[in-house]
């Protein structure tokens, strides 16, 4: 059933493909990297995320691109050029819908993504370089949804751009110059404005794409893990010496794919026709006012993607007259997920077979994310200030920790074979 | 109408002097917005929203990425009627709606410019506009002679006076985390009818929040309309794809 077309040998074939094969490795790409590159027959609805980040990044690329037709990146236009991408461009406010509700899309599913490594170990070896790009990856993504956000000029563009570069002041020594020098101003302004456009529709969409990319290597590289965080590979092989239990990405995974799309198709739609600000989480009140320096907004958050990030950069109080602790606290948070590889010393890679500590932890790691989120979109006062601390100790206590209680956890046998299929 | 004037201007001297200086203050959004009802698949009442907006408002407020070819269209007032009944400041109808007063002088008069109306209700939605034009008190300590129980210290006068009447403020007692009592605003009460009942003035400001909110995106209603299109598709769309994927698995073991 399997349709490998031109099964043919490189440079024996006829027609164009052959034409081409014999100048180019269009035949062999595609055997290598997707009719015959064999992946585990066990996904479960976890692995969809990873389709749906590459699906939403197409998106925002290509309206990204549309948007920039008629986008206007200066500080006396940007705002009313969106008004007219919205209202006088055709099916403009169509494609500024697809590209607000995907930033909110790509973190969701880049968050659940993620979270799927934490499940079934794909972040051990042999694939820690892959979970690195991977970082990488997220961190570019953040610096986009930052520079992003700031193009619209709204009232909360402009403070939350306010708020977050004058974080850098807090460094020691060159933190002043060093602001001044992010700005290209004094103050956020046109420069600021122009140097965001800059990075946000070429530098790092860039680098994004280059980086999916090695990232994607990386992975064919050294194959799909799967739920049961076995290698399909070190299993029994058929006569042509692919695994027994995997099954070729096309056609069985780009069908099955497609159900994960059309799936997400229907939720992002969803928003986008019935709830585009999806009730000023994905589109804030306060940025339908133009910037204004001698207005702020009632209170300044950033989008909800960046909160928990956000609270427990709060949740550190300035100390020896500085608030840079609570930037590299922040900062940390981050760098922290790039030695995951290294913390984890459990024998077993899925939680499968993983013992009820590593449960237990990861349990309330994501509800100690969670709750830094709502604490990240309140105002600090009442219970947040103190739920934030707690919630960023248990942040660290789980990556921090992780080394200890991974190995002395208890473990289940892990069977030869992969169980079940999708 | 210059009795009613005349009537209004007494009315809120002796109210003025009733209500003592310095307690018609509100921490702002203390008091809970009210439920406008507005639909923006409502098209009669967004057209007749339309007409007040302009007879009302559009004096002093714009709507500067609004245009009045787009209402036409959308709201399917013929251009011959939009340009004689509709268009008091413009000749061409691709104009946007701006606003007669120039706006030093507008700066001047009311200390500040009227804000423009184009993203009022995307900001604050349209309940905050229906309870805005609800919320005017009399209150002598403001330049204008009312105060607005929604935006406290509002510098716009009532210039709605007229349709709704004049409303008078509530006070209750509440007790600060020092135990003594204070006098708070608490809501509005009418105090002189207008010339509209209670009922005629709240579908009267329904169809302006209504229109401002079409104004803050024209195109939610047809968004709206065209999304449940969308939705049937992707519903088939994901049948189809999921019987594909059964259909190539049936060969997995």
């Amino acid at each position: 059933m399997a349709a490998t077309p031109e099964s043919a040998d490189t440079g024996s074939g006829k027609g164009l493909i052959g034409w081409i094969d014999r100048r180019f490795p269009l035949t062999v790409l595609w055997r290598t990297q997707v009719a015959e590159y064999y992946a585990p027959k066990n996904f479960n609805l976890w692995y969809y995320f990873g389709s749906l980040a590459l699906f939403v990044l197409v998106i925002q690329l290509v309206t990204g691109i549309f948007l920039t037709m008629n986008y206007n990146p200066s500080s006396a236009g940007a705002f009313a050029s969106v008004e007219y991408i919205m209202r006088d461009v055709h099916w403009g406010w169509l494609i500024r819908y697809l590209h607000s509700t995907g930033a909110s899309a790509f973190f969701i599913v880049v968050y659940l993504h993620m979270f799927r490594s934490l499940l079934y170990g794909s972040h051990r070896k042999p694939r820690e370089l892959l979970w690195i790009f991977g970082c990488l990856l997220f961190v570019l993504l953040m610096s986009q949804g930052f520079t992003g956000y700031v193009l619209p000029w709204g009232n909360m563009s402009f403070w939350g751009a306010q708020v977050i570069v004058s974080l850098f002041g807090s460094i020691p020594v060159i933190g002043g110059a060093l602001v001044d020098w992010i700005r290209g101003d004094f103050v956020i302004g046109d420069a600021t404005l122009n140097r965001f456009f800059a990075l946000h529709v070429a530098a790092v969409p860039l680098a994004l794409v280059f980086l999916v990319i090695a990232h994607l290597m990386a992975l064919h590289e050294v194959g799909s893990n799967n739920p049961d965080g076995i290698e399909i590979h070190d299993g029994p092989k058929d006569p042509q010496g692919h695994p027994l239990d995997g099954i070729p990405f096309h056609p069985y995974y780009t069908v099955k794919d497609l159900v994960g799309v059309m799936g997400f198709l229907l939720l992002f739609c969803a928003v986008i026709f019935f709830a585009p600000t999806f009730g000023g989480l994905f589109l804030e009140a306060p940025n339908f006012e133009p910037a204004n320096i001698l207005q702020t907004p009632p209170h300044i958050a950033p989008v909800w993607y960046f909160t928990p990030f956000y609270a427990m950069l709060r949740a550190v109080p300035s100390f020896a007259g500085t608030q840079v602790w609570g930037v590299m606290v922040m900062g940390s948070s981050i760098l922290v997920l790039f030695f995951v590889p290294w913390l984890d010393r459990s024998p077993v890679a899925s939680i499968r077979y993983r013992g009820p500590i590593y449960k237990i932890m990861l349990t309330i790691f994501v509800a100690a994310f969670v709750t830094l989120g709502l604490c990240g979109l309140k105002p600090p006062a009442g219970i947040y200030p103190l739920l934030a601390k707690i919630c960023t100790t248990l942040y660290f206590a789980f990556f921090l920790l992780m080394p200890w209680y991974t190995r002395f956890d208890r473990v289940k046998p892990v069977p030869q074979r992969v169980t079940g299929h999708g | 109408m210059v009795k009613r004037w005349l009537s209004i201007a007494v009315a809120l001297l002796s109210a003025g002097l009733a209500v003592p200086a310095g307690q018609a203050m509100a921490e702002e959004g203390a008091v809970a917005l009210l439920h406008s009802g507005a639909d923006i698949h409502d098209i009669n009442s967004l057209q007749r929203g339309a007409r007040e907006f302009m007879e009302y408002c559009s004096g002093c407020h714009s709507l500067i990425y609004l245009r009045y070819k787009r209402i036409a269209d959308d709201l399917k007032i013929p251009e011959a009627d939009m340009k004689a009944q509709l268009m008091f400041t413009a000749d061409n109808i691709y104009d946007s709606i701006v606003s007669a007063m120039p706006p030093a002088d507008a700066a001047a008069w009311f200390g500040k410019q009227p804000p423009d109306l184009s993203l009022k209700a995307r900001e604050r939605g349209p309940d905050y506009i229906y309870s805005f034009l609800k919320g005017f008190y009399v209150d002598k300590t403001r330049v204008w002679g009312v105060n607005n129980l929604y935006l406290p210290n509002a510098t716009m006068p009532d210039v709605l006076a007229d349709r709704q009447g004049l409303q008078k403020p509530v006070f209750k007692n509440e007790a600060d985390e020092n135990g003594s009592s204070h006098m708070v605003l608490a809501g509005v009460e009418m105090m002189m009818p207008g010339a509209l009942s209670p009922q005629e003035y709240d579908a009267f400001v329904r169809d302006i929040a209504n229109f401002l909110d079409y104004a803050g995106e024209p195109v939610k209603a047809q968004r709206e309309s065209l999304g449940i299109y969308v939705m049937l598709f992707l519903l088939v769309g994901f049948v189809l794809a999921y019987l594909l994927k059964k259909e190539y698995w049936k060969d997995v073991h």
